[in-house]
């Protein structure tokens, strides 16, 4: 009996379709986010993560309803974000039916929302997302606005910050091993969830069973997040479990 | 049979709805006192900061309503927070009384372990239990807290452990309650939500 290693499929959205993308760029359509949160709740994912990455202001009603539609497909946890910018923002995608809200750039810009959020709808609804790029120095910078954005902030100092402010989960993407498939960070992964209090959710550069074992055995990531290979079936989500649990990994398998 | 959710204002108000939609009942949100004496099965959804509940449950006027169902012996399921507000005190909000239905204070997981609590956990049963009949043993819920109720109490029925061991799951006569987040744990949330309802028909 112990808490298992979760399994997160992300929805990377333009607001309406999944899109795709190597290095937060180069969008593609990769289909409807409310059929592929249909086939994941069936297919035993633990958890979804829907991202507006378009995130422009005029899109909101559009990227709410879609939060919407695909919150009635799931029998298991949401998390939204993607431009959510104050509480009033949040409280739109939490009455949408998320139950966790994803900051970023927002967070980094104002760090005081993490607070303001978690307040209002607790630690354990608040995820500060961090995209962390590996500098000459072995250290990792934050960078904001989907990856473009060079910010002053070490990723190790802010997710403890972020924490300390409200934050009851990291969601950390590796931006040197998004879209590439080679695995994900483990160095990354592993400085940070040792350096903080709550859960940290590994993201960025899996591609097969193996990296996903690494993560949770090396990079002690306590879940561990993948778009493409999910949806276009590189990976299955019950293969990849019963993997995990054949080598002690505790995982969740729908029984 | 009409499922009335005290809504006070939770976040998860709408997925246990939803949930229970899905059962093919009838759901009612309301957080109206004479709303709450009228009803026939009450459930309290929670999630967040223990003292937001408690003080909109004040605010509102819903402790008075809601001792009174659980006298009158109305089925009365609590969620996550709905079950910690059913013991004295929670340390999260220390000068906040709970509704003191059982003994017993509502504390901090140890921090030898990553907090909050989230994901998915398994449940140690130590009684017969009218809300786990029927689901495997095996069977994941989803948690999502930092704040539990030791498992003293001949209230609990099933055990999780994390950090500690605390009350998962608590049943006394007409009164319910789950530390986990059965609208959100997939299909054996579902069936324990069915048993609940089982139960108030």
């Amino acid at each position: 009996m112990s808490l298992a290693h979760r399994i997160i499929p992300c929805l990377d959205t333009d607001g309406v379709r999944v899109v795709k993308g190597v290095h937060f760029e180069g969008l593609r359509d990769a289909g409807d986010p409310v059929a592929l949160a249909a086939r994941y709740n069936a297919e035993g994912a633990d958890e979804l993560v829907v991202l507006d990455i378009a995130a422009s202001r005029d899109n909101r009603p559009t990227f709410l309803e879609t939060i919407r539609r695909v919150a009635e497909q799931l029998a298991i946890p949401l998390s939204a974000g993607g431009g959510i910018r104050s509480l009033k923002d949040a409280r739109g995608v939490v009455r949408a039916g998320a139950d966790k809200v994803t900051v970023n750039t927002s967070a980094v810009e104002r760090p005081e929302l993490i607070s303001e959020l978690s307040r209002e709808f607790g630690a354990q609804a608040v995820v500060l997302a961090i995209d962390a790029k590996r500098k000459t120095t072995g250290r990792w910078e934050v960078r904001v606005r989907g990856g473009r954005g060079e910010t002053a902030l070490d990723a190790q100092t802010w997710a403890q910050r972020g924490v300390e402010m409200g934050a009851g989960e990291i969601l950390l993407t590796s931006m040197d091993r998004d879209g590439t498939q080679s695995g994900f960070d483990i160095e990354l992964t592993s400085t940070i969830s040792r350096a903080v209090s709550v859960p940290v959710i590994a993201s960025g550069g899996a591609k097969v069973a193996q990296h996903f074992l690494e993560i949770f055995h090396e990079g002690a990531a306590d879940a561990a997040l993948a778009a493409s290979i999910f949806h276009n079936n590189t990976q299955s989500i019950r293969e990849l479990k019963t993997f995990l649990q054949q080598n002690s990994i505790a995982v969740r398998l729908p029984c | 049979m009409i499922v009335t959710l005290i809504d006070y204002g939770a976040g998860n108000v709408t997925s246990v709805a939803r949930a229970l939609r899905r059962l093919d009942v009838e759901v009612s949100a309301t957080n109206s006192p004479a709303e709450i004496d009228e009803a026939c099965c009450l459930i309290l959804p929670g999630v967040g900061h223990c003292a937001a509940l408690i003080t909109a449950l004040n605010k509102h006027n819903l402790r008075q309503p809601i001792l009174g169902a659980i006298s009158r012996e109305v089925p009365f399921l609590g969620i996550c927070l709905g079950l910690q507000v059913f013991y004295t005190a929670s340390d999260e909000a220390p000068d906040l009384p709970g509704l003191s239905l059982f003994p017993g204070r509502v504390s901090l997981l140890p921090n030898s372990v990553k907090l909050p609590h989230m994901g998915w956990n398994q449940l140690h049963a130590t009684r017969e239990s009218c809300l786990l009949q029927g689901i495997s043993p095996d069977a994941h819920f989803y948690f999502a807290h930092s704040y539990a109720a030791a498992h003293s109490g001949e209230e609990t029925v099933a055990t999780c452990e994390y950090g500690n061991e605390f009350t998962a799951v608590l049943e006394h006569n007409n009164l319910f309650g789950v530390q986990f987040h059965p609208e959100k744990s997939g299909a054996p949330g579902a069936k324990l939500l069915q048993n609940f309802l089982k139960v108030a028909a």
